[in-house]
Parts: structure tokens; C-alpha cells; sequence
């Protein structure tokens, strides 16, 4: 049962099994565990990079495939629920009608680019992704009509969704769902293809694997599973604008969640998020509470103050990156 | 389709590096049940040949036909669809994978699966067993769960032809299969290529530098040198005929 759940992926390692058990249970219980509004907005986070992050790793951990677009279908994925939310009706039609169409935008999008880039170099790619994506954040915030421009869109949602445990179960449910989907992609025969073409695209090709077909396919599918989890972050915020979507603080955020959390493993997906979240809302009170133990202390206070939070979030990225090359999935799974 | 045509035939096939020919209108035929061994000195061109056939390169002359139907513009993928199997004279796997799951993808492939996206791998317990199967033939079941680069230099070399055994071609492509395998290990090669000889309906291209090892397969000989096919024919008549005397075994190439 729990072996199909998960697609036969095995953990590998005692302590992976209990530290994803310990998420998974905290995100399903998060509204009971942990109280106040900051901490369940944390929670929903979480949920949703963690969709976010599983589908890049369909992209860059399984295929090899660099993209710089991912924040792109994240917020058409987030826009098409917020300019529908905010124009038509509020319902579930609108609803729909704005995931849907944001789904069809992500798939053209997605096919067209993999169309005319993926048969080329892989920076060939790399840079075309960037192009479009850049091209994407400024055409949003020129057509403020339509997106509201910098400031983004605030919108109403369905009446059942108002109420925050209702929506928090939406986005833990629906994210859950969809990892759980990417991971029977990956332990599929198609998956497999994903990693031999990782592994030896050449030789992939030479055993009748058409690889580009298999590049797009995986490119789509990355792109709308991302527009998905734009969708619930929206829903999520009842806002969007471009500093929550398409931002490339985003994209390098995304990154990192990766590698911290190990490339190609999916279930790094769900650790690199959770820490990286976690961190990026915590550290600064966690550091200003240490540094207000230290007062007195010399130099020290100073060098803990909540102001220098990122500088501590980096030098963490470093170090884990440094002691932990293949992620911390890897590296669980290497100790045993 | 099959009948009056050859398996497999190649028209003026060329290929030109700058100014350099590297395969030079070579004609030639290939009938089923036949070993044609290819012979020549390094940097003849054998193994660029090679890849003109099986499509990891583009002609820029000539043509190639499989059952008289004109692939030279045709991907490798779609060649190796339509009954081509090649193993690569410089090693060529999937390092980090398994040796079983590089069996294994060549059986997935074979069987078209490769568009699931809805169940798991792990579960077509058939492909797993035929992959078993392969690795067995060539004497590797035991490294099964090893990564592929972690083999030996001989193993890798047996691993490359149980992935081509796994595609079950009717059309088999060894570039110097036993080159740098120790001698005991290479007897269990030339023995399947022996079993697929005696299956009759099989075409088998191989390219062999140890003239032993010709001698005792080849149904016929082929000999290119500086990209020309310069010599055609049964084997004793090949190897005793002064252009390849001169050309080839006067080089003094025979290990
Ligand atoms: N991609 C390439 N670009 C430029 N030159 C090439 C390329 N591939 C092969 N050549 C040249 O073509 C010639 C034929 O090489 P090839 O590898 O086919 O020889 P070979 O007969 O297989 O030799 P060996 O017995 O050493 O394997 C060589 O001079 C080689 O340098
Ligand atoms: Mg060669």
C-alpha cells in the first residue's frame, strides 16, 4: 500500500524515512501542532515549494535540463487564478476557468520553448529560458491592467475556501496528491528514460529512446505541475503580484532548495523546502533572540543581529553544500 | 519489403571532416546469416562507418538502405526501431545506473514502453527478468546491482554487448568487441557471437583487429583503408590478396 503509494521509491536510509515522516506529519498537522496565523502561512509555504521544487527536480535533477523559466509557469499559474478571481464572478467556475487557462498557456509555453530549444546545447537552452522568462515579468508588469503591475492583484476566493483550515487543507491535499504523481513519474518506465538520458543522452538515443520527445514531455510536465502550484499559492495568499511568483529571487530560491535537498532524489524536494522556508521566516527571530543573549558580550551581538540574516542563511548554503554534495537525501542514503 | 532487397547496403557512403575524407564512397551489401568482419588500419575509417550506418553521424554523401528503404537522413533512434543494434567501440553506458538497469532500458526500449508515465518500472517484472537473462549470457549476473562505471574495463565491454543482445536486432553492429578484454574473458564473447551467427537470420558487422578472431567467424572480409573499401570477399582470398597484404597485415596490425 504505502510501497505503491510511493511508487516503490525506496528511502534507503532509517533517518530519511523518520525525517519525512516528521514533515509530512507536521505539514498534516500544522494547523492543530503549530498555532497562529504566521506559522500556518509558514506551513502552506512549505506545501507549495515543495510541489515547486519536486517538479524542477523532474527537470534538472531526472533530465539534466537547466531552466531559468520555472518561476515563469509559477506565476501564469498564479496570475490565471488572480485575473480571473478578480474579473469574473467569484466561484469555482472562475476558479477553474483561471487554472485551466493558465495550464493551457503553461503547456503552449512549455512545448513551444522545448520545440526550438531542447534539440540544441543544453546553455542554448538554459539561456532561452532565461530570455523568456525576463521577457514574461516585464510584459506583466507593463500590462498593469490586466496583472495590476507591481502591485499585483488582491482578490476574493470561492466562500468555502474563506476560512483558513479549509484552504490549508486544499493546499496540503492538492500538493500531497501532486508530489505523490511526480513520484510515480519518476519510478515510471518513462522516469527511467528521464535518467539515461541524465546519465548518456547519446547512448539513450542509440538504444531507440527518441530523446527530445522524452525532454518535452518531461519539460511540460514540469512546467504545468509548476503553474499548479502557482495556482494554490494564490489561492493560498489571495494575492499575486510579481515579487511572489516570477521574482528570480524565486528561481535562485528554487535552486537551492534543489541542491540542499539533494538533486534527482524528489523526496529532497520536500526537505530542501521545508528547511529553506523554515530558515528564510525563522532565522531572523531566532538570531534576534540569540543576539539579545549575547548582549554585553563583544563583537558578538553585533554579528548575530537579525539584520545579517541572509548573511547567515548563505554561509548555511555554503556549508551545506560543502559537506553535502549529493544533498541531504544523498547523503543519507550514503551513510546507511 | 524484404526479399529483393539486402538487409542492409550502403551507396557511395561518405563523409568528409574539413578537407578530410573519412569514409569515401563506400558501396557495399549486407545479406542475413552473413558475418562480414571489417578490416583496416587505425584511422581507416571502420568505426566512422560505423556511425554513418547506424545514424550517430550525418553522411554528406550517399545513401544508406535498410530493406531497401532510404534511412540516411533517419534519426539513430528510428534506425535502431527498424532493427539496427550497435556497441559502441569506445565504452558507452550509463555510468551511474546500475549494470541491471542498463540491461534494462535497452529491454524497455525494445518492448516500446518507454511513453509509461503511469505505472511503476519496478513492477514489469518481465523486462527485469529478460534483462537478468542478457546480463547472464554474457557472464555479469553477479555484478547486477554494481554501478556500470564501477566495472572493470573487461566487464564494461561484456555489459555493452548484453545491451546490444537486449535490443534483439536483426542487424548486429560490434566495433572490436574483445579489444582490451583479457584472454579468458574473451571466449564468452566470440561464443555469442557465434550463437547469433547460428541463428541464421541475423546480419552481424563486426569490426575486429585480431586476425584470429576473423579467421574463425568471418564469412567474408571487407577491408577499408584511408576511408576506401579497397578489398571484398572470402576471407582466405581477402587475407591473401596483395592490397590488403600491403595495406593492411603488412602494417604489421594484428593484435
Ligand atoms: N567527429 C570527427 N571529426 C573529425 N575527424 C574525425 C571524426 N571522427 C573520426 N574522424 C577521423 O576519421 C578517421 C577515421 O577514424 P575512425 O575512428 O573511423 O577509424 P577506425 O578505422 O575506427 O580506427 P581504429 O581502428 O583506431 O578504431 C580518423 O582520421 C579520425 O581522426
Ligand atoms: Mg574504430
Amino acid at each position: 500500500m504505502i510501497t505503491t503509494l510511493l511508487s516503490g521509491d525506496r528511502m534507503g536510509s532509517r533517518a530519511l524515512t523518520a525525517i519525512l515522516a516528521a514533515i509530512v506529519l507536521a505539514l498534516a498537522f500544522a494547523p492543530f501542532i503549530f498555532p497562529g496565523t504566521r506559522a500556518l502561512d509558514v506551513a502552506a509555504k512549505v506545501c507549495v515549494f515543495v510541489l515547486l521544487v519536486a517538479s524542477y527536480d523532474l527537470l534538472l535533477g531526472y533530465t539534466g535540463i537547466v531552466s531559468f523559466a520555472h518561476t515563469m509557469f509559477f506565476g501564469i499559474g498564479g496570475y490565471g487564478v488572480a485575473i480571473a478571481l478578480s474579473r469574473m464572478e467569484v466561484g469555482w467556475a472562475a476558479l477553474a476557468a483561471g487554472t485551466l487557462a493558465a495550464l493551457a498557456l503553461s503547456l503552449a509555453l512549455s512545448f513551444l520553448i522545448g520545440l526550438f530549444s531542447l534539440r540544441v546545447k543544453a546553455i542554448f537552452f538554459a539561456m532561452i529560458t532565461l530570455a523568456v522568462a525576463s521577457f514574461f515579468q516585464i510584459l506583466a508588469s507593463q500590462l498593469s491592467g490586466l496583472t495590476g503591475g507591481e502591485d499585483g492583484l488582491t482578490f476574493r476566493i470561492p466562500e468555502l475556501l474563506r476560512p483558513r483550515l479549509a484552504a490549508y487543507y486544499l493546499v496540503f491535499g492538492a500538493a500531497l496528491a501532486l508530489f505523490l504523481a511526480l513520484l510515480r513519474v519518476v519510478n515510471s518506465p518513462f522516469g527511467r528514460v528521464l535518467l539515461s538520458i541524465r546519465e548518456n543522452e547519446f547512448r539513450a538515443e542509440a538504444l531507440g529512446y527518441r530523446t527530445v520527445v522524452y525532454r518535452t514531455i518531461a519539460n511540460c510536465l514540469g512546467a504545468l505541475v509548476a503553474t499548479l502550484a502557482g495556482a494554490l499559492y494564490a489561492l493560498w495568499l489571495r494575492y499575486t503580484g510579481p515579487n511572489t511568483t516570477l521574482d528570480f529571487a524565486i528561481m535562485i530560491d528554487i535552486l537551492l532548495m534543489v541542491v540542499i535537498g539533494g538533486m534527482g532524489t524528489m523526496y529532497g524536494a520536500v526537505i530542501g523546502a521545508a528547511i529553506f522556508v523554515v530558515a528564510q521566516n525563522y532565522l531572523q527571530a531566532g538570531m534576534k533572540a540569540l543576539s539579545e543573549s549575547l548582549k554585553g558580550a563583544p563583537l558578538l551581538p553585533e554579528l548575530f543581529h537579525p539584520d545579517r540574516w541572509l548573511l547567515w542563511l548563505g554561509v548555511l548554503f555554503v556549508l551545506s553544500v560543502y559537506y553535502f554534495p549529493r544533498g541531504i537525501v544523498g547523503q543519507l542514503r550514503a551513510v546507511r | 519489403m524484404t526479399g529483393t532487397h539486402p538487409v542492409l547496403e550502403t551507396r557511395d557512403l561518405t563523409i568528409r571532416f574539413g578537407g578530410h575524407v573519412a569514409v569515401d564512397a563506400v558501396s557495399c551489401r549486407f545479406d542475413p546469416g552473413t558475418l562480414t568482419a571489417i578490416v583496416g588500419p587505425n584511422g581507416a575509417g571502420k568505426t566512422t562507418y560505423f556511425n554513418l550506418v547506424s545514424g550517430q553521424l550525418p553522411a554528406t554523401g550517399g545513401q544508406v538502405l535498410l530493406y531497401g528503404e532510404d534511412v540516411t537522413r533517419a534519426p539513430a533512434p528510428l534506425r535502431t526501431r527498424k532493427g539496427m543494434g550497435r556497441a559502441f567501440q569506445l565504452t558507452n553506458l550509463f555510468p551511474n545506473l546500475p549494470v541491471l538497469e542498463n540491461v534494462r532500458l535497452a529491454v524497455q526500449a525494445r518492448a516500446g514502453l518507454g511513453l509509461n508515465l503511469v505505472s511503476m518500472w519496478s513492477a514489469h517484472v518481465e523486462l527485469i527478468e529478460r534483462a537478468e537473462h542478457y546480463l547472464e549470457r554474457v557472464s555479469l549476473l553477479e555484478r547486477r546491482a554494481t554501478l556500470a562505471a564501477e566495472l572493470s574495463h573487461g566487464d564494461q565491454r561484456k555489459l555493452e554487448v548484453a545491451i546490444l543482445l537486449a535490443l534483439e536486432p536483426d542487424i548486429f553492429m560490434f566495433d572490436e568487441p574483445t579489444a582490451g578484454m583479457s584472454v579468458d574473458e574473451v571466449p564468452v564473447i566470440l561464443d555469442l557471437i557465434h550463437e547469433i551467427k547460428a541463428q541464421k537470420d541475423k546480419t552481424i558487422l563486426l569490426v575486429e583487429h585480431k586476425m584470429d578472431v576473423v579467421r574463425s567467424l568471418a564469412d567474408r572480409i571487407i577491408v577499408l583503408h584511408q576511408g576506401q573499401l579497397v578489398a571484398d570477399g572470402q576471407p582466405e582470398e581477402v587475407i591473401a590478396s596483395p592490397v590488403v597484404q600491403e595495406a593492411y597485415l603488412g602494417v604489421g596490425k594484428s593484435a
